[in-house]
């Protein structure tokens, strides 16, 4: 019974890391959708995101390093604080302005090139920002804290207690798991709402169908895109917030796009509620797989490829993933 | 025109002095369905070996998915095909395209990473049967057979009077050449059957005379049996031995091109009347 | 001596096809090789050796290997890192179990290993396309790096999780472990990468390769002329396989000498290898070389600007190195997705025009 209770435990566990992949995955497919791109750099947005937060969080000196390197100074910071929430808004504002320089540098030139030329472009942005974010704000793991509560949640753990006996503790969840969950639902709930209910969300759906026809019908692709991008850079944000809170941010944020590749699959690359459902079965596939087979047979460590695993087996029954539409080949 | 009635066997001679023989390709009742669609609806006719034989209809009438069910891309759910008097199993397009059928596609489906030259040479894949071993140490056999078929290549370019655009990636030709490059793709595989699929359209009356005059050549030099889709009914009146008319999935029409154009049934569909 | 090939025509098809049809080229072609067979060895230094010819080499032969995959034959692999891990744990087994056996079976062995275990990875190409495409090859990536992590018998349960690559030789000169001389190694890997240059540009100018660059221009269209595209694709994983199994191989026994395979095999050799074939070009034996050389040179050049000349700090240079590459990516993508190998085919087009304007 308490080892039912153990596996409840980790499947709940794999719902909220779930919700973590789904709040990156949104990103990958809101750009999708209305680009056709697969946008690589998604992670390091995160992660340049949050750098970004922290560092104007700490006043820190953009480039410090390199000054330093080159004039043989010693600076390093401002010596000032910034409040969390004028902090995030002025990250909000870097991402709005990277959007926007995304878009008339490279997209701009992109327009009708296939698919693949696409995503190695965002392969090499990735790179780029990745050694830019470094330059910029340094390499060196940064603590994120915006104020969200973290660590286990003694209320639940309480509360949970009486259903498993005497040896069973409580569900063990931590708080900032659920507020992530909680943000990601808000978050996807105001997409939806906004691309249903919005004279510009109609636009970005028409684009997503179509660019030819959007275009004929007075929609300017670009700055939908510039709007799109600016969106996934808000989602980057919020991520990198999630992400960072938990483990810090460090280099290993941006590996998240890999992750995010299998949780797409499953889920269609072109539909907001398959990135949700898709993250939140990866999520569990990944704990319940390490609890049950992993962990006791394999030696552990198997998170690092059963997701993609996974998405590979869907593949070859279902090329499309659960949501996404048919492909369906003319001559 | 003097026509037997035993069509399968009997040979018949033009009135400009081509050979027409036996039956080629037979469709016998084929039905097509995209899920609640129906593209063709029982559709039965022959193409005799020598001849040219136009399909034509109005658009929708499901005459390119005819040409892909020639071919091998789609699958009937009713219905046989039959081919050089066997009946078709089920085949993979490339295993067709082996047993001697070409095509040219609406669209052009040219290799845009590769030149004119390397573009036809793919035509001559099925005939290309070096393996790999010999083909990685080139020098002998490999190199031999290259020059073969590039000669033939060649011969092919020749006909067609595409010899100053032969190293030239195809994307960079303007549209007229590249369906001139595909048709020679298609050639190059010496096919017993060459399905044309629009292959004028878009081009203007010189260069419609030109298509025609290969398209002619083709037939009488190489002895190729052609089936085309066409719009143009003047091209098709000049060029056709025999027409099938479909619309809405169905045929209407079967015959000379003079029967045809006289039937009621399809100048009610699509072809209408003069106005004197 | 102008570049020029007027007068210089060609009276046969073999002529025209040759892979140096201007005499300047043909000249300059053979004279870098006897530069490198003869001239070079007697040279070399370690630091030559290791740094920059090596590495060359090596990576040489495995961009070739991903180039014949993704740029000829289209489809997109993530996975060379794991490819190349096979081929190196397949030569430290074959190594320590047949001590005699000469070290260039073992990698060569690895090789058809690696050919194996691509093909394998490879026939969900048949109906996966695109980037799902690349999702199985990370799978493999993934996967492999796992594997040759946890399975004891592949380290030959050593208690570091290395494997070390013994000493071996070749007529008399030792190429692998502590007393391998550079000249030796070099020569050892030159003739791999011309061995395999050779075939490969074989290959590829032939009707496989032409068989390849159909699936990837136009898959349907290929196969409705007659491409069996299964075949197409496994042959393009399986050959494509065997020089990246031979190229880790060889990074392994001759090269670093000992492995771990996370850090030697893991996502970031992956996109390196990615990286070498986008910049030199895409679907160019040229341009695989060009690439390997500019992605081998790179850390090179800026370390000894930044670090040596500049004085700045070390990390410095790598994050500099990372916005270059990532930089140099966008930009082939955008103005030369043929990389490096098209932009030298424009100016020498432009040379045998030289002086004259057109």
């Amino acid at each position: 019974m308490v080892e039912f209770l153990y596996g409840i435990e980790v499947v709940i566990n794999g719902l909220m890391a779930g919700v973590m992949y789904s709040l990156v995955a949104l990103g990958f497919v809101l750009i999708f959708k209305a680009s056709g791109i697969f946008n690589y750099a998604q992670g390091v947005m995160a992660l340049f995101a949050a750098m970004t937060l922290v560092g104007v969080q700490e006043g820190q000196v953009p480039f410090a390093h390199l000054i330093n390197s080159v004039f043989g100074t010693q600076y390093h910071h401002f010596g000032w604080h910034i409040n969390a929430l004028v902090a995030i808004a002025i990250a909000a504002l870097m991402m709005l302005l990277f959007a926007y320089l995304v878009e008339r540098y490279i997209l701009k030139h992109l327009v009708n090139q296939e698919p693949i030329i696409l995503f190695m472009a965002t392969i090499g942005l990735a790179y780029f920002m990745e050694g830019f974010g470094d330059l910029m704000w340094g390499s060196n793991i940064k603590t994120l804290d915006v104020g969200i509560p973290q660590g286990g949640n003694f209320w639940i753990e309480e509360k949970t207690a009486f259903l498993g006996g005497e040896d069973f503790y409580g569900f063990y969840l931590d708080t900032l798991d659920i507020y992530a969950t909680v943000i990601a639902f808000i978050l996807v709930s105001t997409l939806v709402l906004f691309s249903q209910y919005t004279k510009t969300g109609r636009a970005l759906r028409a684009v997503a169908d179509d660019h030819q026809a959007a275009l004929s019908v007075g929609i300017s692709l670009r700055r939908i895109w510039v709007i799109v991008w600016s969106i996934a850079g808000i989602v980057a944000l919020v991520a990198g917030i999630m992400w960072g809170s938990k483990s810090g941010v460090q280099f290993s944020l941006s590996l998240i796009a890999l992750k995010a590749l299998p949780v797409l699959m499953l889920g269609g690359f072109t539909s907001i509620p398959g990135a949700i459902i898709g993250g939140l079965l990866i999520g569990i596939g990944e704990k319940l797989f390490e609890f049950m087979i992993g962990a006791p047979f394999l030696g552990g460590a198997t998170e690092n490829w059963f997701a993609y695993m996974l998405a590979l087996v869907f593949l070859v029954f279902r090329p499309q993933g659960l949501f996404g539409e048919k492909i369906i080949e003319r001559v | 025109m003097t026509v037997s009635q035993d069509a399968a066997v009997q040979e018949t001679i033009t009135p400009d002095g081509r050979t027409i023989g036996g039956v080629l390709m037979e469709m016998r009742n084929i039905t097509l369905r995209f899920g609640g669609v129906v593209a063709i609806e029982d559709i039965s006719f022959d193409i005799r070996q020598g001849e040219i034989r136009a399909i034509i209809g109005p658009n929708g009438a499901g005459k390119s998915s005819m040409l892909n069910v020639i071919n091998g891309f789609y699958h009937p759910q009713d219905g046989e095909v039959w081919y050089k008097g066997a009946i078709r199993g089920p085949m993979r397009p490339h295993q067709i395209a082996a047993q001697g059928i070409a095509r040219t596609f609406q669209n052009i489906a040219l290799f845009h990473g590769m030149s004119t030259l390397d573009n036809i040479m793919t035509g001559r894949l099925t005939h290309m049967k070096t393996g790999m071993l010999s083909q990685s140490v080139w020098f002998g056999r490999a190199q031999r057979e290259e020059t073969e078929n590039r000669a033939f290549a060649e011969r092919i370019i020749d006909f067609l009077e595409i010899q100053s655009i032969r190293k030239t990636p195809v994307g960079r030709l303007p549209y007229g050449l590249q369906k001139r490059v595909e048709l020679g793709r298609a050639l190059a595989a010496e096919p017993s059957l060459l399905l044309l699929d629009e292959p004028m359209a878009g081009m203007n009356v010189e260069e419609k005379e030109d298509m025609s005059r290969f398209i002619l050549d083709v037939n009488d030099e190489f002895g190729t049996t052609i089936a085309l889709i066409e719009h143009d009914m003047g091209v098709v009146m000049d060029l056709a031995d025999r027409v099938v008319v479909m619309d809405y999935g169905r045929k209407i029409g079967d015959g000379s091109p003079e029967e045809v154009r006289n039937n009621k049934a399809v100048i009610d569909a699509y072809l209408g009347v003069s106005s004197d | 001596m102008l570049y020029r090939e007027s007068g210089d025509f060609k009276v046969s098809y073999p002529a025209d096809q040759q892979t140096f049809p201007i005499r300047f080229d043909r000249l300059a072609f053979w004279i870098t090789l006897a530069v490198a067979f003869f001239v070079v060895p007697f040279f070399i230094n370690d630091y030559w050796a290791n740094a920059v010819l090596i590495p060359f080499l090596i990576y040489g032969v495995a961009a070739i290997g991903l180039n014949i995959l993704t740029g000829y034959c289209g489809q997109v692999s993530l996975g060379s890192g794991g490819f190349m891990a096979v081929g190196a744990y397949t030569c430290y087994k074959m190594m320590t179990a047949f001590p005699d056996l000469n070290l260039a079976f073992c990698i060569l062995a690895g090789g058809v290993t690696t050919a194996i275990v691509g093909i394998m990875f490879g026939l969900p190409s048949l109906r996966i396309k695109g980037f799902y495409l690349a999702v199985v090859t990370l799978a493999a990536q993934f996967f492999l790096v796992w594997m040759f992590n946890k399975v004891p018998w592949f380290y030959n349960y050593s208690a570091s999780g290395m494997i070390t690559s013994p000493e071996r030789t070749m007529f008399g000169h030792a190429i692998s472990g502590a007393n391998a001389t550079p000249a030796a190694t070099y020569l050892f890997c030159l003739t791999f990468l011309v061995l395999l240059g050779f075939l490969g540009r074989n290959l590829t100018r032939g009707s496989v390769g032409r068989k390849w660059m159909a699936i990837r221009d136009m898959d349907i269209a290929a196969e409705i002329i007659g491409v069996n595209p299964l075949m197409a694709k496994i042959t393009a994983f399986g050959v494509s396989s065997f020089y990246v199994g031979v190229a880790g191989a060889m990074i392994f026994s001759v090269y670093l000498g000992a492995v771990e395979v996370t850090e030697a095999f893991g996502i970031q050799k992956s996109f390196l290898l990615l990286f070498m074939i986008i910049i030199g070009g895409l679907g160019s034996i040229f341009g695989s070389l060009v690439g390997a050389a500019f992605m081998v040179m790179m850390p090179v050049l800026l370390k000894n600007i930044m670090v040596n000349s500049f004085g700045w700090a070390t990390d410095i240079a790598a994050h500099f190195e990372f916005i270059i590459i990532g930089g140099l990516i966008v930009f082939f993508l955008i103005v030369e997705p043929h990389g490096l190998a098209q932009l030298w085919r424009i100016i020498k087009e432009k040379m045998r025009l030289w002086p004259f304007p057109h």
